[in-house]
């Protein structure tokens, strides 16, 4: 199979407390992949294991970039696994907030970009036009992603929707294969929520990204992904399709309680 | 009354103050001859002087809630002036021209005093890549100044280097000295960075005092060459108005390299760094790097700054090098506006030369700095001339290029 992202067996320990028990799963290359389950279940924190900000305490984070062979990444340091092409967004925005939205944006450019102190203080030729291609990149993916006439005001200053989708641009101007969103739609009225749906399904295709979801708003879920994974207690307790999972009992008895389960039956 | 409820409190607050401080501000034991003496008048000081505080204190507070309820961005008249086009190109003549013909129309004392001035604003500018851009509050900016001080002074006497040699080698130094420090400080941040750095440079002031095979101890090095002028032998002025082209040389220097740094990408993610350290590493930023280099950049100006200082004085000790200068060269970066380098000239210029011409006060002069640094926190947290960041205008070929 073409998988692009392969977790085996990843456990992660917060002193006494089991966050991630034995988890799988895989990514294959051009797929939406959701990843859902009640509230503490373990999503972020799988999601900072991937991300390199969590060392995790046993099991392996593979990624298979388009061209090379498979690279373990666990343990790898934050930004190097950016520049592998894994990029995120936070489930509680995470913007430079003193920075315009284009400066936002331009950040991501960061890790392909390589002029160097000499290069900012004499401004070769070279260290020109890169600049002006981090300026040229970031602004069509601002535009891509309906924030144009936005580009000049601080970040901090933006509507709440408009933060979610620069979080989303930022991570783009990276140049990612892996694109891992975290509650993209949290706090979005439906309207919101049903632009940004079809916007995450343009993406991929657009983009040429695999994604990696999490969300709570079963619609998007069950619209976008070809697969999904449930945690619960740091367990997966199911995957599969988004049929699969809405039959599935354990899924049903996680979310809905045992109470629930026990009117049910 | 718009300020009743601000002024009662007030009252209360000093009051409060005047019944606390009153056994030890008023009552006096003499006891030589035997009798109270009562001191009636500090009781109006304290009273005034807590009424002032609370309501300055109150009025901030009050501030600070309306304009969360309503944040207009509000832009300060000398950031607007500086951004006409006409007013900007105008000040920098002026302030071109005065450079020029400053020294031979002042005097020899005021040439030296303006000297001092810029040798804080290139130290104003170093500190601001480490705490205005990137964001690491460092309470021991002045250790880098002492090593620049030291390194020309000690590798001067034993070895005879010349000025231009040694202020390259200093620089170098210096910066290296900031990575130095920078390493065991990497996972540090806000207090507890500002605490580390501030014991670094006691640290290094100890060993400067105390080390006197090394460093000549509290008596310092004197006999400090001045620059040379191709071999020419200056008089005492001649020497003093080289001196004052000389920092106007390289403070214009510091301010084309700073301001290229800031708006290039090492400068963006610097301020990345210090908007949010773990977004900016997610967005694929190598903390270690940004940091290490906003250290020894920001060294680094300290260096080239402690050389031309030794060079000035011709003497160092290491009661040149106290935590109030960090305090002093922290105190204009904020005054003037984290990360803004034309800010950052002014409260240089304003904090050194303004107790310079008001000596008449010169007994206060640090509770009149103290009341200075509160009010323009309380009224202008921004600093004088607040830092903005660079807009970019896009025009429609643009995007029609792109598309
Ligand atoms: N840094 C940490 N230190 C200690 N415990 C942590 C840490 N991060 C997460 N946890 C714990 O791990 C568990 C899983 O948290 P996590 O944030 O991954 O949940 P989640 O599935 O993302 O939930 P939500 O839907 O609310 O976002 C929780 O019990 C949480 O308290
Ligand atoms: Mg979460």
């Amino acid at each position: 199979m073409d998988n692009i992202l392969e977790v085996k067996n990843l456990t992660m320990d917060f002193g006494g407390l089991r966050a991630l028990n034995n988890v799988s799963l895989h990514i294959q290359r051009g797929e939406i992949v959701a990843l859902i389950g009640p509230n503490g279940a373990g999503k972020t924190t799988l999601f900072n294991c991937l991300t390199g900000i969590y060392k995790p305490t046993a099991g392996d984070i593979l990624l298979y970039p388009p061209d090379g062979k498979a690279k373990k990444i666990s343990g790898l340091k934050i930004n190097i696994i950016t520049e592998l092409g894994v990029a995120r967004t936070f489930q509680n925005i995470r913007l430079f907030g003193g920075m315009t939205v284009l400066e936002n944006v331009m950040i991501g450019r960061h890790t392909r970009s390589k002029s160097s102190i000499l290069g900012a203080i004499f401004r070769p030729p070279a260290t020109r036009s890169e600049e002006k291609t981090i300026i040229d990149k970031s602004y069509s993916i601002l535009e891509y992603m309906g924030l144009a006439p936005l580009v000049n005001e601080l970040a901090n200053n933006l509507p709440y929707g408009a933060q979610r989708r620069l979080e989303i641009a930022r991570a783009l101007a990276t140049d990612p294969h892996l694109l891992l969103l975290d509650e993209p739609a949290a706090g979005m009225n439906p309207q919101e929520t049903n632009e940004l749906d079809a916007l995450i399904a343009q993406l991929r295709t657009d983009y040429n990204l695999s994604i990696l979801l999490i969300e709570h708003d079963m619609k998007l879920v069950m619209n976008l992904a070809q697969n999904i994974s449930v945690l619960d207690y740091g367990e997966e307790i199911a995957c599969g399709t988004p049929q699969e999972i809405r039959r599935n009992p354990a899924v049903i008895k996680a979310y809905l309680g045992e109470e629930a389960d026990a009117e049910v039956s | 009354m718009k300020y009743a409820c601000e002024l009662k409190r007030s009252i209360y607050i000093a009051l409060w103050f005047i019944l606390l401080t009153f056994p030890i501000m008023v009552v006096k034991v003499n006891t030589i001859e035997n009798v109270i003496v009562w001191r009636w008048i500090n009781i109006a000081g304290i009273g005034v002087g807590a009424f002032v505080l609370s309501f300055f204190w109150q009025l901030y507070l009050r501030k600070k809630m309306t304009s969360q309820q309503t944040a207009p961005e509000k832009v300060s008249i000398l950031n607007r002036l500086i951004e006409n086009q006409k007013i900007y190109r105008l000040a920098l003549f002026i302030a071109g021209i005065f450079a020029l013909i400053f020294p031979f129309v002042f005097s020899h004392y005021q040439v030296n005093i303006m000297t001092t001035a810029l040798i804080y604003v290139m130290l104003g500018l170093g500190l601001n890549i480490e705490v205005g851009l990137a964001g690491l509050l460092d309470l021991g900016y002045v250790a880098f100044y002492a090593v620049g001080a030291y390194s020309y002074a000690l590798l001067n006497y034993h070895f005879g280097l010349g000025f231009w040699t040694l202020l390259p080698v200093s620089a170098l130094l210096a910066a290296f000295f900031g990575i130095l420090v920078g390493f065991p400080v990497l996972r540090l941040r806000g207090d507890y960075l500002a605490i580390v750095t501030l014991a670094f440079a006691e640290i290094l002031r100890l060993v400067l005092e105390n080390w006197n095979d090394f460093s000549f101890g509290p008596s310092g090095i004197s006999n400090i060459p001045r620059p040379g002028f191709f071999g020419m032998n200056l008089t005492l002025e001649q020497s003093a108005i080289y001196m004052y082209f000389l920092l106007i040389a390289l403070c214009g220097l510091t301010i084309f390299v700073t301001y290229r740094l800031q708006h290039s990408r090492i400068g963006r993610a610097w301020v990345a760094l210090r908007e949010d350290e773990l977004a900016c590493q997610a967005t694929g930023i190598d903390k270690t790097k940004a940091k290490l280099t906003a250290f020894a950049l920001g060294a680094m100006w300290a260096g080239i700054a402690g050389v031309l200082f030794a060079a000035k004085t011709t003497f160092i000790n290491p009661a040149s090098f106290t935590f109030m200068e960090s305090a002093m060269i922290l105190s204009i970066v904020v005054l003037g506006g984290m990360g803004s380098i034309p800010g950052i000239i002014l409260a240089a210029l304003a904090i050194i030369l303004l107790p310079e011409y008001l000596r008449v006060f010169s007994d206060y002069r640090m509770i009149l700095f103290g009341a200075a640094l509160i009010i323009m926190m309380i009224f202008r947290p921004g600093g004088l001339m607040a830092d903005r960041r660079k807009q970019y205008e896009f025009h429609r070929s643009d995007i029609i290029n792109k598309s």
